[in-house]
This record gives structure tokens, sequence and C-alpha cells, in this order.
């Protein structure tokens, strides 16, 4: 005797994503903790030393993070006007920033007030670090100069005017103390040596820069300004790699991760994107607003975003102990001792054996259908759980009741409440080309059950109002893909005349099937 | 023409065993049923056929137990006669021939020497009058006996004979048709009739459709249309009958029956449940769902510990008292048609169609054997008329059968096509095929054709659809996510001028591919996909497309719609030549040059196999069958046959196996072939109906070891000594033993047989002559009592068993059977 055979559920993949190490490494985030700032987020900075905590320069004033803290362990809030590009030095003690008035402040890390003050620019100064030796500060001002300061002393060691725009990105070599990349909105990338005193190389990039950054290495150099990240070789006397135009609006931050040195780079289109090493987008982070600077804490735990609006969004990486000790409350079962006892009796020789049948554990819509309850199975597989995160189930279900020839059965005699939760689900789903067969028909059914009493529910009729627009607004879309698939054919029948062949892919024939099918169930709305 | 006599058209195996009810042996150790002119034995406890009563001429139709002897069986057929049978040993005892066809037979212990036959009325045959006959049996010895005295007792008969049983201990019998019970009471001699309303009041049928009586009261269970059953009580008063109703099934019902003490009723139907009913315990049943295709007969045991039920499905399913299912004994299933083609799974070698609904089947040719059934639509399967469920369509084995793909379908009547493509990796370790990928929209419209590459190295699948596009399909790894999958993806998507295409074929070596577009054949390569040719011999749509094997790999076969085979030099690209014949069926065997093709030509189909590069058929075989014929195949023999002779040349090294439109599967047999087959299976049926007890333990480990030291010493001296002295054992062993000598008289023979033959010592035969004088005068008494025990011998099998011993053994058995007789008379004289 064969048992009863369950429902299976098909899982179909969804078009165009593809599981990749990468994307698992990625998506292996937790949900972002949004932090309020005053102002927008210009510049977030770890500390490089065992804690990590990060400065965000937000309006005045520049706040200090713990890795796990959602409230500043410190602030430094001195500043009469915005600040501006608070960085750590590489010992993490202290943190220069510099502020709109043209004042560049220095800060011990546990202290409040400011241990010097470098004045001497004339406009606002958007970026200071330290350079790599650790007793020198760099700046790039609005004035077109840049100027470099002796932190003991406080006393400006040297200014140079190359650039003939502001001067909005700036990093320092961590190899030579006396190397340093600076960006421009002259569209210009250049490379001082503070040995000369001037510029050693200069990159077009072809854009304002906002942000360059030199990779562990320093053999490459990324600039990003404009749409565009481009990749410099500087070992080649600063030829250009790789020029990505990934984002459409202004790349706005870039940072390398420290696990594999993956290139991320943020936009004002409000996507985080990450690259692989062959620079091909492997994730892509979604933020609520326009991206202004980006962070990720060594070891990748922490992926810091800042924003226009002032939000700062922190990404805590997932780990396995936490995923453990969450199933663990949640499992609330039989201890194992249930499970085994019994299990590991050895019978004497002379026992006589009586084998327990094997219990076969059916899902609630199975069992249902095992005992033929058509409509119940299909209520227990529109239940909320199952209707809202496994979709497929309850597609699964109706197939199944379409094969047996029972599907008109469990959707007739139906309550408005009852029918509102099927509406739904098609609303929901119906132009899913992976559900949208099964839910066409049952849409059908609907329609030809409900067809006499439909009018006495404004409820229902409102849903189907709406029905009728997806429906409507998806034949339109796949009109206007049959379109472009028509124009991309004739361009392709053009370029490659002997490969037509391949390019007749089975996508126009079934988008039309799809597309007729769509029209037809949205002129049978129509009619109502 | 080449007409040989000594190839000859066999039916093989797989023939149905779900026609009549099967019975259960009283000793519940064997099971009967009725496979075509056979009746064969199953075994209830190992479901292994043990050996079939072979004798009727036609088609069996049923079979039940002599009620005066457990140990015999009536057999009646449509070749008129009435055979009895003692079952355990095979044995045909007596032929009654009745001289008319016969359709169902009934006994009651009641009626001693009186059969109830079926047999359709001699007037007029085609209105299927059916009349129920009682025949008494002449008391004669003869071995074929005609039966005349018969005398009808009634003609309200239905053609259904499960519509008829007997009541009570053969007081009555009670037959029904259309909407009116009968019984007939045979004391009275009188029949009463019960009609029931041609619909109720809801517009269901009352039509019956099965009837059981219950053994011990008066009570009659009958089985309706609509799927009620009705308990009819108390119509031994006409008027005053009364019935109850019960109703569960949903469909008809298509068998009832009570168990031998009468306290269960089991009925049967198209849901495939058995239902047992509690008898007079109202609404009280038990379930046991889900046994495969519909039930058409339950028959139970008469000791009521075991219940067989035969299905839809060629199936006999044995369950037990308790309702579990002990034994399955599964024949070919053959529905309504083979929609896969027939094909050999190149591993087991077994015979592959679809079977159960949304199952491939595993069938054993050599065996005449179900192996098994795999599910390839995965689904509950929902028993109702009508409805329209999965099957599987195409199927198709890598060559080394690895790979198996299917393709299943469902919704050939409403407009909505659905069917997956899956693929099937064989597993090592399960030795069974697992489910590697499944694709959902392989193409938008139906796949006509399907095949595997046949190289070696790479498998590749080509499907050929009705969007008119073929795909190749390949298993490899994904380049983006880097990681070796084992699932298979498209390759490649070709098409031709937006034509359907029709078939799709490899070159024997897999360098071509072949995929005609209606009329046109376009040649591919499927190394770099590109079009190397197209052929084109119009008019007509071609049908079938092969390549030539070996020696002939540079033509292609086609056969056109208009009655046109084609073949085509592929290395000239042109025409070679073509004939005019309506070829069904286009089959290239794999192990030669040799092609098979089956033509329909006035109402007959004739068999053509030919070498594509002759001009001369290989052999013709006019008038096959009187079917059409659109499924073959060449079967691998296990060892190839030597036959230098012309036309039985191309059945050397692979058997052509072909199933008719009636579903019967058909294959041609060599004379020489038919010899061997004769004497293995003689062989086989004796080593099979051995029990396993511990004397025969004893013996076969001392045969054994017999034959491993001969074996080891000198094989091929010792060997006919050997296989004669095993023949005796086996003979004297397999003797039924009521026709056997009794056993003390055997006793000393077969001790002495043990003994080592004291052949070294040679004695004066002057001198034993004049003992063995003087002892036959002693025991001449002695001898007198022995005479009908000599009788017995002589008729029996002891008599072969003699001549077939060595000189020695006999000289030996002499002497003993001089000398001990006294002493042994003398104790079997002081016992009783």
């Amino acid at each position: 005797m064969a048992s009863f055979k369950p429902t299976k559920v098909q899982f179909l993949p969804k078009l165009g994503e593809k599981v990749t190490e990468d994307t698992l490494y990625w998506k292996n985030y937790k949900s972002p903790v949004q932090i309020k700032e005053f102002g927008a987020v210009t510049k977030i900075d770890f500390s490089p030393l065992a804690p990590h905590n990060y400065a965000v320069t937000a309006s005045t004033r520049i706040h200090v993070y713990g890795l796990h803290s959602q409230e500043p362990i410190r602030s430094f809030t001195r500043f009469r006007d915005t600040a501006y590009g608070g960085s750590f030095r590489g010992d993490g003690k202290l943190l220069v920033a510099g502020s709109e008035e043209g004042l560049i402040r220095l800060f011990d890390i546990s202290g409040r007030v400011a241990l010097r003050q470098f004045t001497g620019h004339s406009k606002a100064v958007h970026v200071t670090s330290f350079l790599s030796d650790g007793f020198r500060v760099v700046s790039g001002s609005d004035d077109l100069t840049f100027r470099v300061w002796d932190v003991p002393s406080a006393v400006e060691l040297s200014s140079i005017t190359e650039h003939t725009d502001y001067i909005r990105a700036l990093a320092p070599s961590k190899l030579n103390p006396d190397l340093f990349v600076t960006g421009s909105y002259d569209h210009t990338v250049k490379v001082f040596d503070m040995r000369s005193g001037s510029s050693v190389m200069t990159m077009q990039h072809g854009h304002p820069v906002e942000c360059v950054l030199l990779y562990p290495s320093e053999a490459l150099l990324v600039s990003t300004g404009g749409r565009y990240v481009k990749i410099w070789d500087l070992l080649k006397g600063g030829q250009e790699l790789v020029s990505l135009k990934n984002h459409h609006k202004t790349v706005t931050c870039a940072c390398l991760s420290s696990v594999g040195n993956k290139l991320l780079t943020g936009s004002l289109d409000r996507h985080v994107k990450v690259y692989n090493s062959s620079y091909k987008v492997v994730h892509n982070f979604d933020c609520d607003a326009s991206i202004l600077s980006m962070a990720v804490a060594p070891d990748d735990e922490v992926v810091a975003v800042g924003m226009t609006n002032g939000v700062l969004s922190v990404r805590h990486r997932k780990h396995k102990k936490d995923k453990e000790t969450l199933t663990s409350r949640r499992r609330r079962g039989p201890s194992y001792r249930v499970f085994v006892k019994g299990k590991n009796f050895v019978p004497r020789q002379d026992d006589f054996l009586v084998s327990k049948p094997v219990k076969q554990y059916l899902r609630k819509y199975d069992k249902q259908l095992k005992s033929f309850e058509v409509s119940k199975a299909l209520d227990t597989a529109l239940q909320t759980w199952t209707r809202t995160s496994k979709p497929e189930v309850t597609v699964a279900v109706i197939i199944e009741l379409n094969r047996r020839g029972t599907l008109k059965n469990a959707l007739a005699g139906r309550n408005e409440e009852s029918l509102t939760k099927i509406l739904n689900f098609l609303l929901k789903h119906i132009f899913d080309p992976r559900f949208s067969r099964p839910l066409l028909t049952v849409g059908d059914i609907v329609l030809d059950l409900y067809r006499q009493v439909l009018h006495q529910s404004p409820v229902v009729e409102r849903q189907l109002q709406r029905l009728m627009e997806v429906l409507g607004r998806e034949a339109e879309l796949q009109q206007e893909l049959l379109q472009v698939l028509g124009i991309l054919d004739t361009l392709f029948a053009s370029l490659t005349p002997r490969k037509e062949v391949l390019w007749e892919e089975h996508c126009p024939m079934s988008l039309n099937n799809h597309c007729v099918s769509v029209s037809s169930v949205s002129a049978d709305v129509c009619r109502i | 023409m080449v007409e040989t006599s000594d190839i000859r058209v066999v039916r093989c195996g797989g023939s149905k065993v779900n026609l009549t009810p099967p019975i259960i042996s009283s000793d519940s150790r064997f099971v009967l049923c009725t496979s075509g002119d056979l009746v064969k034995v199953y075994s209830t406890r190992t479901e292994e056929w043990l050996h079939s009563l072979q004798g009727h001429t036609n088609q069996v139709t049923g079979i039940t137990l002599n009620p005066a002897n457990h140990l015999q069986v009536y057999s009646c057929s449509v070749d008129g006669t009435v055979k009895l049978w003692d079952f355990i040993d095979g044995i045909l005892i007596k032929t009654f021939v009745i001289g008319c066809p016969l359709f169902a037979i009934y006994v009651s212990e009641k009626h001693t020497g009186v059969l109830f036959l079926h047999v359709s009325m001699a007037t007029d045959s085609k209105n299927e009058c059916f009349q129920l006959v009682s025949v008494h049996l002449p008391k004669s010895a003869e071995q074929e006996v005609e039966a005349k005295e018969m005398s009808a007792v009634s003609s309200h008969i239905s053609k259904n004979p499960s519509c008829t049983a007997f009541g009570r201990g053969g007081e009555y019998i009670a037959f029904a048709r259309h909407l009116q019970l009968n019984v007939y009471f045979f004391r009275k001699q009188k029949t009463y009739s019960f009609s029931l309303k041609a619909t109720d009041k809801k517009g269901a049928k009352n039509a019956f459709t099965c009837i059981a009586c219950h053994p011990t009261d008066d009570c009659i269970a009958t089985g309706h249309e609509d799927g009620k059953i009705r308990l009819w009580r108390n119509f031994i008063h006409k008027k005053e009958y009364t019935y109850s109703t019960q109703h569960w099934h949903h469909n008809a019902v298509n068998t009832l029956c009570f168990t031998p003490e009468g306290t269960h009723l089991l009925s049967g139907g198209i849901e495939s449940v058995l239902v047992q009913w509690q008898y007079g315990a109202g609404n009280r049943k038990e379930f046991l769902p889900r046994l495969g295709g519909s039930i058409l007969h339950i028959s139970a045991s008469s000791d009521g510990q075991l219940f067989c039920t035969s299905h839809s499905d060629n199936k006999i399913t044995v369950i037990e008292s308790s309702f579990k299912v002990c034994g399955v004994i599964q024949g070919l299933v053959k529905g309504d048609a083979v929609l896969t083609d027939l094909m050999i799974d190149p591993r087991s070698k077994a015979l592959v169609l679809n079977g159960k609904p949304g199952h491939l089947q595993f069938y054993s040719l050599l065996r005449d054997k179900h192996l098994y059934n795999l599910d390839i639509v995965q689904q509950e399967y929902i028993y109702e008329a009508g409805l329209d469920q999965f099957e599987v369509v195409k199927a198709a084995f890598d060559i080394k059968g690895s790979w198996l793909a299917t393709v299943e379908e469902r919704g050939k009547k409403s407009s909505d096509l659905e069917f997956f493509l899956k693929l099937w990796a064989f597993d090592e370790r399960t030795q069974s095929f697992v489910l590697n990928t499944t694709i959902t929209a392989a193409h938008t419209d139906r796949i006509i054709s399907m095949c595997f590459s046949s190289s070696e190295e790479t498998t590749m699948l080509v499907t050929a659809a009705e969007d008119s596009q073929f795909k190749a399909w390949c298993q490899g790894a994904d380049a983006d996510t880097q990681q070796d999958q084992n699932f298979w993806s498209c390759d490649f998507v070709g098409s031709y001028h937006k034509l359907n295409p029709t078939n799709c074929s490899f070159s024997a070596d897999s360098s071509l591919l072949a995929v005609s577009f209606q009329e046109v054949i376009t040649i591919w390569s499927p190394d770099t996909w590109e079009m190397l040719t197209t052929l084109c011999q119009p008019p007509g749509v071609i049908r079938d497309l092969c390549f030539g094997r070996l020696s002939c790999s540079k033509y292609l076969l086609g056969t056109t719609t208009k009655n046109l085979l084609c073949c085509w030099n592929l290395l000239t690209c042109e025409l070679e030549w073509s004939t005019s014949v309506d070829v069904s069926k286009l089959q290239p065997d794999p192990f030669s040059e040799n092609v098979a093709a089956f033509s329909y030509q006035s109402k007959h189909t004739d068999l053509f196999v030919f070498k594509p590069s002759e001009p001369r058929p290989l052999f013709t075989n006019k008038n096959v069958c009187s079917e059409k014929v659109h499924r073959a195949v060449f079967v691998p023999r296990e060892e190839p046959l030597n036959s230098c002779d012309e036309s039985t040349q191309w059945l050397n090294r692979s058997q052509l196996y072909f199933l008719t439109q009636n579903m019967d599967l058909l294959t041609f047999s060599t004379a020489t072939e038919e010899d061997r087959m004769l004497s293995s299976s003689k062989q086989l049926v004796i080593d099979d109906s051995v029990a396993v007890t511990p004397f025969y333990l004893l013996l076969g480990k001392h045969r054994q070891q017999q034959q491993k030291l001969n074996t080891q010493s000198h094989p091929v001296s010792d060997k006919p000594q050997q296989t004669q002295g095993s023949v005796t054992i086996k003979e004297l062993l397999h003797t039924p033993a009521h026709v056997l000598p009794a056993a003390s008289v055997l006793c000393s023979m077969f001790v002495n047989s043990f003994l080592i033959s004291n052949t070294g010592v040679q004695q004066d035969p002057l001198r034993e002559e004049m003992d063995s004088e003087k002892e036959e005068e002693d025991s001449e008494e002695e001898m007198e009592a022995c005479d009908s025990q000599q009788e017995l011998r002589a008729q029996g099998s002891v008599d072969e068993v003699t001549p077939k011993l060595s000189k020695a053994q006999e000289r030996e058995l002499k002497r003993v059977r001089k000398t001990d007789f006294s002493w042994m008379a003398g104790l079997i004289d002081s016992k009783p």
C-alpha cells in the first residue's frame, strides 16, 4: 500500500538573482540600526585601535560611538560652525577636524577641549587628516590650498596651491609619511610628495572628485566623482585601470572592506555597491536617503553609512552564535529524551517483534487534501503566515486543487472576508511570473463564481477595481517589453546575421502568452 | 522472398492476470489466477511464480476449486472445455468437452458432479445473450470426456461473471441483470425476481454490478452502479422481501465478497480502497486505501486468513485478515495505450514503458517478471473517472543508463497544457533513479520528440517541441556561481524557418544531429551548433528518422506520411534510394546494421528487416499480426546465438519485441532458441517449487558439496553420473506422495544408495544366483503381500527411477531387495 504523497511545493528561483559567495557574505548583516544626527553626516572614521570606536561628523558636532552603542560615548561640540572631516590618528588617540569657518581643531580623544587650533585657511576646510608619522596634519580647503601643519608647535609647515577648485578629497599614504593624494573639483587627482613640495603625479578624473582612496598596497588609487569610479595604477605612472559606471548619481564616497579588500561605493542615488576583485558589482545595499559618507569597520564587523537627512545607518554583522541562541530560545518542544525513548531497545532472541508502522507527518493542508476537504485546505494555505512568507506553498496548494479538478469547489461559497483574502493574494502575486499562470485561473474562476453577487460588497468591488488596474498596468508593461525585445531582435539580427537562430529565445513567446492571458483576464474584469 | 518456418511470432509474457477473481488454495499457500490461456500458480508467501497449468487453447475465463477435492481445480475456457487439474503438481487430470465457448464457472458443495457455466446463446451471437447452464459431469475413467448432459437454469444472466453467486450452502443461486435480481431455489425449482426502479429520486443509477451471498445466513449483498450496497433479506417469501442500503463508494461497486465465516463483507471499486463492512453492525467499516489500480475482484481464502484483490493495473494483492498487505503479484501493466516508446534499460536490460499512471515500469523479459515501478509524477493519484491527470508521455535513456529523461503531461483535452521535463540520475548506492532536475517550462508547447546523444563522454539531451524549436540540454557548471553543479540547463535553441519539428535523432557516434522539420531534415553539428545541410524529399511530413549503425553509418533513413521510405547518403548528401511502403515503425538494431520496418497494408502488418546499404531485405515476414504496430524494440540477448542461416542471422545478437494496438507484446523466436527455452524452463520450475525444508537443506548441501568436489577433482568425467544421481533424487522428491510406494519400501533402497558400493569384492555369480533362488523360495509369501505395492510401483515414477541408476547400483539394489525383504516384512506384519 502506497502512502499519501504530499503536495509538491516548487521552489522557483527568482529571475536575475544568482546566489554567490559574495552575496551570501554581504547579505549576512542584520537590519540597520538608525541613529539620528543633527545634520547631514559628512564623514565617518573608524579608530584603528581595538574597540574600533568611530567618529561621526555631522553638523556642528563630532560624535564618537562605540561599535555596539547607539548613544555617543563622547561628543565634541565646540564648533561654532559646521564641522568637517573628523579623522583619527594612527594610534586612535587624537582626532582632527576642519570646519566651515576655516579653523582646524585637534582633540584628545579623552578630553573635551581642543588641544590645538590651526588657523590659516581663509575658507571652509572640508578634509583633514594625519600623515602617517602622526606628527603632521594635512588639510584641504575651499581656498584652493592645502596646508601641512606641525602638531607639537601648531605651526604651518607648508602651503601649496596647485588645484584650481575646491579640494574635497584627501588620502594620506600609510607607508610613506611624506606622500598624500588629493582630489579636487577641478577634475584632477594629484599625488604630492612633501619632500619635493609639489605634486609628482596628476590624473584627470574628468568630473569633480568627491573622494580618493588608496589601496593598502598603495599601488592602486580609487577616485570617485560624477557617476564614475576610476581605478588608477600608481606604479604605472597613474594609468587608468578601470572606469566603473554603476551608479546613476554622483558617487560621494568609497571605502575598502578589510576582508579581501573589496571596494564599496556609496552614492547620492541611495545605493551602496560592493564590487568583487574584478570590479563587478556583487551586492547592493539600499538606503532611504542620498549617501554622503560611509565606513567599514576592521573585519567588516560594521558598515556605517551617513546620509543627507542626518541619519546614520549602522549594519552589524550576523554571527552564528547569535543565530543559535535565537533558535534555541524559540524551540520549546519535548526534550530529546522523549524522542529516543525505547529507540535503543534490543529485543531478546525469542521475543516476538511487532513493528509499529512509521507515522507519516503531513502538513495541515496535506491532511485536509488527504481527506478531500478542499475548501479547508485552501483556507489553511491562505493563512496569513503562509500567504505572506511562503506564497509558493499557497500556490502549490492551488495547483494541486486545480489538478484534482476541485479548485472551483474550493473557491465557491466564501464570504466577504475569505474572498478578500484571496483577492489580496491575487493582487500581490498575480504579476509574479512564477505564480501568474495558476493565479490567473483563480481569478477567472472567482469572477465566474461571484459575478452575480460582487456588487453587494463595496470592499470586494474596490479590490477588483485595483486588480483591474494592476493587470492593466502589467499588460502595458508587457507590451512595452515586447516592443523593446523587437527592437533588440532587429539590432542583433543586423549585427550578427549568422547567429540569428540563437536569438530567437523563448522569452518573447512566453511573454506573449503571458501578455495575452493577462489581457484576457483584465478584459474580464472590465466587463464586470 | 524467404518465408522460413523456423522463425515464428510468439506471444511473450505479460498477459492479464486480473481477468477473473484469483483463488487461494485451502492451505493458503498458493494463489491461482488466469493469464491468457494459462492458469498460473503463485506462492502467497514469496510472490514467486511457481508454475502454470498449460493445456487450454484459448483464453481461460474462469477457475474454481473442486469442492470435492481441495487439491484440484476446475478451469473453463473460451475453447469450450473444462479441465480438472491437480494444481500443486500441474497435472491435467481430466478434460470435459462442452462444445461451446464458456465464460464463467461456478460450483457448489451441495451439487457434486455438477458444474454451472456461463455460455453464450448460440442463436444470436450479436446480442451477447448469456445463459446459465448446469452440466452433469459423467463419471468415466477416460482422460477426455464429452459432457452432454446440460440443462439451462436461467437465461437472464448478465455478461459480468461477478453478477452470479451461490447462496447458503448452495440452496439457491442469485443472479442479476440490469435492474433485476433473480434468485433460483433448487429445492422449489423456482425463480423469484426482484427489480429496482430505473432511476431513484436523485437520479442515481441503480443497475446491479456485482453480487455476493452470505455463507450461513439468508442474505444477498448487491453492488450498484451508483456506489450503493444493498443487503437483501427475507427473499424466500417473494412478497415480503426487505433490503437495507449502505453507501460509501462514490462510483460503481466492482466487487463484493463475504468472508468465509460471514462476519465481514468486503467491497471494492474504482477508488482502489478495500472496504470491510462488519456484517450486521450497520455502518461500521474499515478501509485499506491506495492499493493501486481500481479493484476488480476480491476473493477470500477458505480459512479467512488471506484476502486477494485483483486490480485494473494487472496486479494481485495478497492481504492478511488484519488488513496488512503481505504480497503483490504484479504483471506487465498495460493501460489503454503505451505513450512512451518501448525502451531497454541499459543497466538491467529490462523493458521500460509506462505502467501505472504516472509511473515507469521496469519489466524483465527474460524472467517475465515485473521488477519495479519508478514514480515519475510524484503526486497523489486521484481515483476518479474522467479526471485529467499527469501521464508520462516520453522517456529516454542515455547510452550508459546513468541518465533518464522523462516528460510528463497533463491537459490533453483542455487548452492549458502542463508538462514537465525531468532528468533522473542513476544512484549506484540505492540502485535506482533519483530526480536530478525538473524543468518546468522547457518549451512553450508540447514536446514531440526527445533523444540523448549516443557518445559515452558527454551526455546531451535534445528535445523538439511544437513551438517550432528544438533545444539541447547539457549538464554543466554555471560560470557565475563557480560551483560544480550537477543539474541540467539549456545549451542551445535552434529552429528552422519557424517550422514545427517532427523528430530528432543522433548519429551513432553523436557527431551529427538530425532534426526533421515537417518535410525537411536538417543536419546539425552538436559541437559547434552549425547547421550543416538540409535534406528534403517531398511530398510528405517526416515521421520516423534514424541513422545507420556500424558499416552503414553514412546512411540516414526516414519515413514520411506519404508512404515513402527514404535513405540518404550523408557523404554525398543525396538520396540513395527510396521505396513506397507505409512504414508505421522504423526501429534500428543498436548492435548491428539491421533496421526493422513494420508496414501496415491491407489490414495486416508486415515486417521487413534490411540493411540500409543493401537493396534486398534480409528477412521478410508477411502478416505478422492484424493490427498496426507503433512500438518496437530490439532487446540484446544475454548470450548471442550463432545461427548461420541467413534468415535468422539478424536475431543472433538481439531480439525484436513489438507491441500491437491491442497491447499484445509479441516477439520473434527461432527454433533453436525455443528448444533451449523449453529445457531451461523445466529446470527452473523444479528448482522453484522446492520448499525449503530441513530435509531439502540437508540434501541440497550434500549436493553442493559434491558438486564442489567434482569441480575440483575431475569435473568432466564425473558430471554425467552426478547429474543422473541428482535427477533420481529430484524425481523421488517431486513425485507426489500419493503415487509413490510406501516409504517402507523405499527406505532401504534409499539408505543403501548412500552406502559406498563395494565394487572391489567380486562375488561368484553362480553362488549369487543360487543364493537368490533360495531366498526367492523363502520369501514367496512375503512377495504376495507386496504385490499390491508392486503394482503401484509399475504406474508410479519409481519405475522411471530405477533404469537411471548405474549398473553397480542396480545390482546392489537387487541384492538388497532380495536379502532385506524377509526381516522388513516381519517388521511390517508385526506392526498392525
